[in-house]
């Protein structure tokens, strides 16, 4: 394994090779209140879509936690009021009604009164988005939202679109690199309660723009390279070639888990940030790298120092030779002020 | 609704989808008649505003619009209307950054102008734009990878350009939104998100009257005119207007 400087991560990148980012921006996705029969406050953390209809912001899936905010570790959150169908949420200006439970006594479908405007404005005024215990300032919008963030459909960040600026974008340009974006509804990535956790990913749309998709089909046929910025743009590509190895334009939902054992079609390597074992994102680079070399990674990432929350530092990760490249990612310096190129590693 | 307007959907039923305009300022003057221009296109709208009720009345006049509540000149407020946009319309093509602040009212010299009020001109006409361009930068790009294109206009005035005594704070927040939108547009060539900077010409406006009240009206440019030349120019600088529904037509006054 190799450790880089950030600033030269795109040197590792080749003339001819695709980037491909997750264009998504992060949802205000945790949303205070109380249960209005029981009384009992409540934390609903927004965790998927329904559908996969991504403009339509009346009906989600959600996890709802009880009393208590994020500076304690979700593991340690106490259970929400026994929730049932038909239950209504107070939730600041906004008002919801439990449609049903999801196998789980804290995984629900809710809708919201109202219009989509309506809806937006008080999400807006209301939500916040998910934080997280290690995190020591509450998160803004601001800093949940990458460079590129446009359509806001993600519950967290795809964070691996954070190791991209627009100087970083100009560079690629400049070296024959290609870029392109789809937009995946990255969806909650942990929610402390194991049993939940083994639901997790849950199903999430995406939408892949024809230009992206003829960019990525060309790419095959040629040859090149496809690099994929962060998990969720892996399950994308490889979601919308499963009937075919050809990628297929517009909306899909990607369902299941990647792991040890799934055959990429589309994808070369991976960016990516150091995520825990256990989490469906670290599983899905044992895809790139098989069961022994992903154990050896994650004892080389100990051994190193190397954080491995959300907001950690950044690899690259080639399928091929399975060749990995580490780099101290500073572009969360805004949220964790430690965050500096070099302080960690 | 009038008969206009629904031939104007039905037009648009061929188009996928419309293009997606977003509008600060869009309740009064040049705003309110470039929400109508726009939606008279067939383009989707959100358009911003600071006051509820007149945003609530605007919306309910021009049906399908999107009003959104907030203050451009506000931090706090930025990403709440950016969320907001691009959850409405699902993604924008256009970002017109119309709302503005005199400065000092009445207008006052320089040496009389509080720096709060100068402060409160810059962060209206060129902190707000700048921090709401920036927010937006993400879904305007995304629409030029896909070959929409993508504009963000910054509406500028000819105080940027010349030194008229009493417009200090007003002219000097355009003259920086001017020389910024120039740069802006150079640094994002390459991603397809072309930066204008227009000036509609005296219009008679809210905002005019209460610069110079002593004004006459029939002087003055109907802001109808205006932002008919403003979104001719906004077609012109896409890459294929006509696929949006957006008919390009003559070159506005420009000051570039």
């Amino acid at each position: 394994m190799r450790r880089i400087l950030r600033a030269n991560f795109v040197t590792l990148l080749r003339s001819g090779d695709l980037v491909i980012a997750n264009d998504a921006a992060t949802l205000p996705a945790s949303l205070h209140g109380s249960h209005v029969a029981s009384g009992g406050a409540i934390e609903v953390r927004l965790a998927g879509w329904p559908s996969d209809v991504l403009d339509d912001p009346r009906h989600f899936h959600a996890v709802v936690f009880g009393v208590g905010d994020y500076r304690q570790r979700t593991e340690d959150r106490p259970p929400p009021p026994v929730l049932h169908p038909g239950d209504r949420l107070a939730l600041g200006p906004l008002s919801a009604r439990i449609e049903a439970l999801l196998g789980h006594p804290r995984f629900a479908t809710l809708s919201f009164d109202g219009t989509p405007d309506v809806i937006w404005a008080h999400l807006a005024s209301h939500g916040r988005p998910i934080q997280y215990a290690h995190v020591p300032a509450p998160l803004a919008l601001w800093d949940v939202w990458t460079p590129i963030a446009g359509p806001p459909v993600a519950f967290e960040s795809p964070s691996a679109g954070f190791t991209l600026d627009w100087r970083s974008l100009a560079l690629m340009r400049s070296c024959g690199i290609r870029f392109a974006t789809l937009t995946h509804a990255a969806g909650i990535s942990s929610t402390g309660d194991p049993e939940l956790d083994n639901l997790l990913p849950l199903d999430e749309p995406y939408f892949i723009p024809a230009k992206t998709a003829a960019a990525v089909n060309a790419m095959r046929a040629h040859g090149g390279r496809v690099i994929a910025i962060g998990t969720t743009v892996v399950r994308a590509l490889e979601a919308a070639s499963a009937r075919n190895g050809i990628i297929r334009a517009g909306n899909g939902v990607a369902t299941g888990r990647i792991g040890v054992g799934t055959k990429l079609r589309i994808v070369d390597a991976i960016v990516t940030g150091t995520h825990q074992p256990g989490t469906s994102h670290h599983a899905l680079l044992g895809a790139f790298l098989g069961e022994t070399p992903l154990r050896r990674l994650d004892a080389e990432l100990a051994t190193n120092h190397y954080r491995t929350h959300e907001f950690g530092d950044s690899l690259l990760i080639e399928r091929g030779d399975g060749s990995i490249s580490g780099w101290a990612e500073d572009a969360y310096r805004h949220v964790l002020p430690g965050a500096q190129a070099g302080v960690a590693l | 609704m009038d008969e206009s307007y629904s031939t104007q959907r039905e037009e648009l039923l061929s188009l996928e989808p419309p293009l997606r305009v977003a509008i600060t300022g869009g309740t009064a003057g040049l705003g309110l008649a470039l929400v109508r221009e726009f939606r008279s296109r067939g383009a989707e709208i959100a358009f911003v505003a600071r006051d509820k009720e007149r945003l609530q009345r605007v919306a309910r006049e021009l049906p399908g619009t999107h009003g959104i509540v907030g203050d451009l000149a506000r931090k706090e407020d930025i990403y709440p209307i950016a969320l907001q946009v691009s959850g409405s319309l699902g993604g924008v093509d256009v970002l017109v950054n119309n709302a503005s602040s005199l400065g000092p009212v009445p207008l006052a010299l320089l040496a009389d102008t509080e720096c709060e009020q100068l402060e409160l001109a810059l962060a209206t006409n060129l902190i707000g734009p700048f921090r709401l361009s920036r927010a937006l930068l993400g879904a305007l790009s995304a629409s030029a990878r896909q070959g929409r294109g993508a504009v963000i206009l910054n509406i500028i005035s000819d105080a940027a350009i010349n030194p008229y005594p009493q417009w200090g704070a007003y002219g000097a927040s355009k003259a920086a939104l001017l020389h910024l939108s120039r740069i802006w547009d150079a640094e994002l060539a390459s991603e397809g998100v072309r930066v204008l900077a227009l000036d509609p010409g005296d219009m008679d406006t809210e905002l005019h009257a209460i610069a110079l009240p002593d004004a006459d009206p029939a002087s003055l440019k109907r802001p109808q005119t205006a932002a008919r030349e403003l979104a001719d120019a906004i077609a012109a600088a896409l890459p294929k207007g006509e696929l949006h529904g957006v008919r390009p037509g003559s070159e506005p006054r420009s000051l570039q």
